[in-house]
């Protein structure tokens, strides 16, 4: 142990503590603004770039960055002297001496790392006067780059290289020119980006954010001509409360049922629906393969994948594009949803599918580029219109003068608004590995659970397995959250050193509760983890927990697909992948 | 940066791949693998740093930064004769860019780029440890010394001779 002094207090930390994390020991809050710590997600941040941090170290010329800088034994450090706040401020305001100040009208306005930081500096002119960064601004189909507000924390760069490993982003010039871009500055639309959306989770400024949807919504509900359909996806449920100063894990499914009426939807249904459908389609495909497998098939691809989540499959379409024929050929919750939406609802209400505009609500941005995907459209009319994040509900729902905390508990319309437990854990890393094995292990054994719960299966850390009895048979589950980590397991697979059957992988810290589209986190894990525990605790209160028992979904099979995976089911809810890595990036 | 497109020979590649390798595609070693990839080219087109990153595990992205960080390394290829000024600290207040304007103006072309017959290219350079003789022109290996605006055109006259 080490013992030092801050602000003339003593504290004790551990060898390789940083002034930082001593000074939390003592409750003292260190200003930072490049620096970003995910506990448990084991992610840290600290650059000592931006410099915001400084402390003044007795018997040291230069201040300090107290988030890169290891404490030793009688360390005497002064956080908030004459000298520090100064430096601070003279650094912030040089920081914003090249920032744009449209404030006003920035998407991340009242949300954003440097304007708080403003305000807790009180800064209130700009001395320095001078160039400004220009920069080409990149609006892809998911996340827009304006780096003329970039401040060169390059959080979005671990979360790309080092998290997700997808090694789109990098700090490329130097100087004034420096700027956070793609290979040769393409755009992310001719890059690797699977749209995962982390870069923008963790940005403090507006230079990463997600396209806005809203405004066609609005435009699209002021249409009575269009027949207007929502689907609103697991994790939405357990983060929208957050954006209404509830506590992190408030789970609001009723009132944001109710918002959505309010707003013109005429049908509010679940993405959930389409979960405990995909349960149906991705768990008989995992049954047929096992049962293949088990009876000689040398030919059957283990483990399977599964493919769900958008930023993951482009993912394997760009960096393992020899491996697409694992993932399970079952389309997402969302696509899935689309598909039954424009044909089998489509024909209830007599509606054609050009009147009808189908949105989702996603804590993803990689989803309003899986619905942009051409084999998800039928001549040109695209199954999910366009997709909207949980902060873009917010948004709408505060735009649309509605006091969310007072809005009644209200229930989603029928047939696609009936769902199950497996279908809400979803949301959550390791959630739809237990939603198949519910329903595998009964459809496989003819036997009922004793214990629905999974617990083996549950957790936050990246890479978990667990082995499940079916019958005699050891069934082994992978789960991965983050692309890194799933790199691992696909490393594995293709080196022969697998034994899983059967693999989830989501590309978000802690799955869609941690996705790149929901209320920004701000650097606090627990935040993240409170979502977790929501999701379970809504599928713990539901009365039906088992997809291949959802009503609804029963009734879909009798009257309209007949059996999962027949030639019907095939057709509506599978899809195919393709090889990206040969995709000609450089067509700019 | 601008860069010009090209298809790299199969040889070509191979050439990159054992470059990689005579350094253990170590990462570590990207700035080194850089350094022997732009003497076999020249320059350091796209499709060479695509081979570069691909060889040694690291994202084009990264190798990418790494290019545009350091000035040594360049995308366009350097004309037949490559015209550095030197800008350092010596060179810059005894006229360095006066100097430096008067190559751009006769050669039309911008620093950092080569004129369309491939001849002449301009980069600036800090500091080659000759500051007495401030400012100091480079073209290709040979060093002049004291150069003034009106010297600019005797040298490019030489080099003109030559072809």
């Amino acid at each position: 142990m080490i013992k030092l002094t801050i602000d003339n207090r003593t504290v004790e930390v551990e060898k390789g503590t940083t002034i930082y994390h001593a000074a939390k020991k003592l409750d003292i809050d260190i200003p930072t603004l490049c620096y970003m710590n995910l506990g448990d997600l084991k992610i840290e941040h600290k650059p000592g770039g931006c410099r915001v941090c400084v402390v003044e170290v007795e018997g040291r010329r230069n201040l300090a960055p107290a988030c890169a800088t290891e404490c030793f034994e009688g360390m005497v450090v002064q956080t908030h002297s004459i000298r520090v706040l100064n430096a601070r401020k003279t650094v912030l305001e040089l920081i914003l001496s090249d920032h744009p100040f449209d404030c006003l009208i920035c998407a991340k306005s009242g949300n954003c790392d440097l304007q708080d930081m403003a305000i807790k500096m009180g800064v209130r002119s700009i001395p320095y006067q001078g160039e400004k960064s220009t920069y080409k601004p990149d609006f892809s189909p998911a996340i827009i780059r304006d780096m003329d507000k970039c401040i060169m924390c390059r959080r979005c760069e671990t979360m790309c290289n080092d998290f997700q490993t997808v090694g789109v982003l990098s700090g490329v010039n130097r100087g004034f020119e420096a700027v956070v871009a793609p290979a040769f500055e393409r755009d992310l639309d001719h890059s690797e980006c699977t749209y995962c959306g982390q870069c923008v989770a963790v940005c403090p400024t507006g230079a990463l954010t997600e396209v806005d949807h809203t405004t066609q919504l609005i435009r699209d509900l002021a249409d009575p001509a269009k027949k207007m359909v929502v689907q609103t996806a697991p994790a939405v449920r357990a983060a929208l409360g957050e954006a209404f100063e509830m506590e992190p894990g408030s789970l609001v499914t009723g009132k944001m049922v109710a918002a959505l009426r309010r707003l013109g939807f005429d049908y509010v249904f679940d993405t959930d629906f389409a979960a405990d459908l995909t349960i149906m389609e991705e768990g008989t495909e995992l049954l047929d393969r096992l049962t293949r497998f088990l009876d000689g098939d040398k030919k059957v691809k283990l483990p399977m994948l599964t493919s769900c989540c958008p930023g993951w499959v482009n993912f394997f379409e760009y960096h393992f594009p020899d491996m697409r024929d694992i993932p399970s050929t079952a389309r997402s919750p969302q696509q899935m949803f689309g598909s039954i939406a424009k044909s089998y609802f489509a024909d209830q209400i007599n509606t054609k599918r050009e009147d009808m505009v189908v949105v989702s609500v996603m804590p993803c941005v990689a989803k309003k580029y899986e619905c942009t995907r051409e084999e998800f459209s039928v001549n040109g009319n695209p199954d999910v219109d366009y997709s909207i994040s949980t902060r873009e509900l917010a948004m709408l729902i505060k735009r649309s003068n509605m006091d969310f905390n007072r809005l009644p508990e209200e229930d989603f319309d029928q047939p696609m608004g009936e769902s199950t437990g497996a279908a809400v854990i979803f949301g959550t890393t390791g959630g739809v590995i237990e939603a198949a094995v519910r329903s595998a292990y009964e459809i496989h054994t003819g036997k009922t659970l004793k214990k629905i719960d999974f617990e083996q299966l549950r957790g936050i850390d990246g890479i978990r397995s667990a082995s499940v009895d079916f019958d005699g048979i050891e069934i082994n589950i992978g789960i991965a959250h983050g692309l890194g980590h799933a790199r691992k397991l696909l490393e594995d697979i293709k080196a022969g050193r697998s034994d899983y059957h059967a693999i989830e992988i989501m590309a978000c810290p802690g799955g869609c509760v941690g996705g790149g589209g929901q209320p920004l986190h701000h650097g606090n894990p627990a935040i993240i983890k409170a979502r977790q525990k929501a999701i379970y605790r809504e599928d713990a209160g539901k009365p039906i927990r088992k997809s291949h028992e959802n009503p609804a979904i029963i009734k879909l099979y009798e009257d309209f697909l007949g059996k999962p995976m027949s030639e019907k089911a095939h057709h509506l809810l599978h899809t195919h992948y393709f090889d990206k890595k040969q995709k000609d990036v450089l067509l700019d | 940066m601008t860069s010009i497109k090209l298809k790299l020979k199969e040889s070509e590649v191979q050439q990159l791949r054992e470059v990689a390798k005579s350094f253990n595609n170590a990462p570590g070693e990207l700035i080194n693998v850089l350094h022997r990839a732009q003497e076999i080219f020249g320059y350091l087109p796209a499709e060479v740093q695509e081979v570069v990153a691909q060889e040694l595990n690291v994202s084009v992205a990264k190798v990418y930064g790494v290019v545009t960080f350091y000035s040594f390394f360049t995308m366009l290829p350097r004309g037949r004769y490559p015209i550095s000024v030197c800008t350092g600290t010596a060179c810059y207040v005894r006229g360095a860019e006066k100097v430096l304007d008067e190559f751009k103006r006769i050669l039309k072309v911008p620093v950092g780029e080569t004129t369309a017959d491939g001849k002449f290219s301009i980069t600036c350079l800090r500091c080659v440890g000759a500051c007495g003789l401030a400012p100091v022109v480079m073209v290709g290996d040979k060093t002049y010394g004291r150069v003034t605006t009106d010297g600019v055109k005797d040298i490019l006259k030489e080099y003109e001779e030559a072809e």
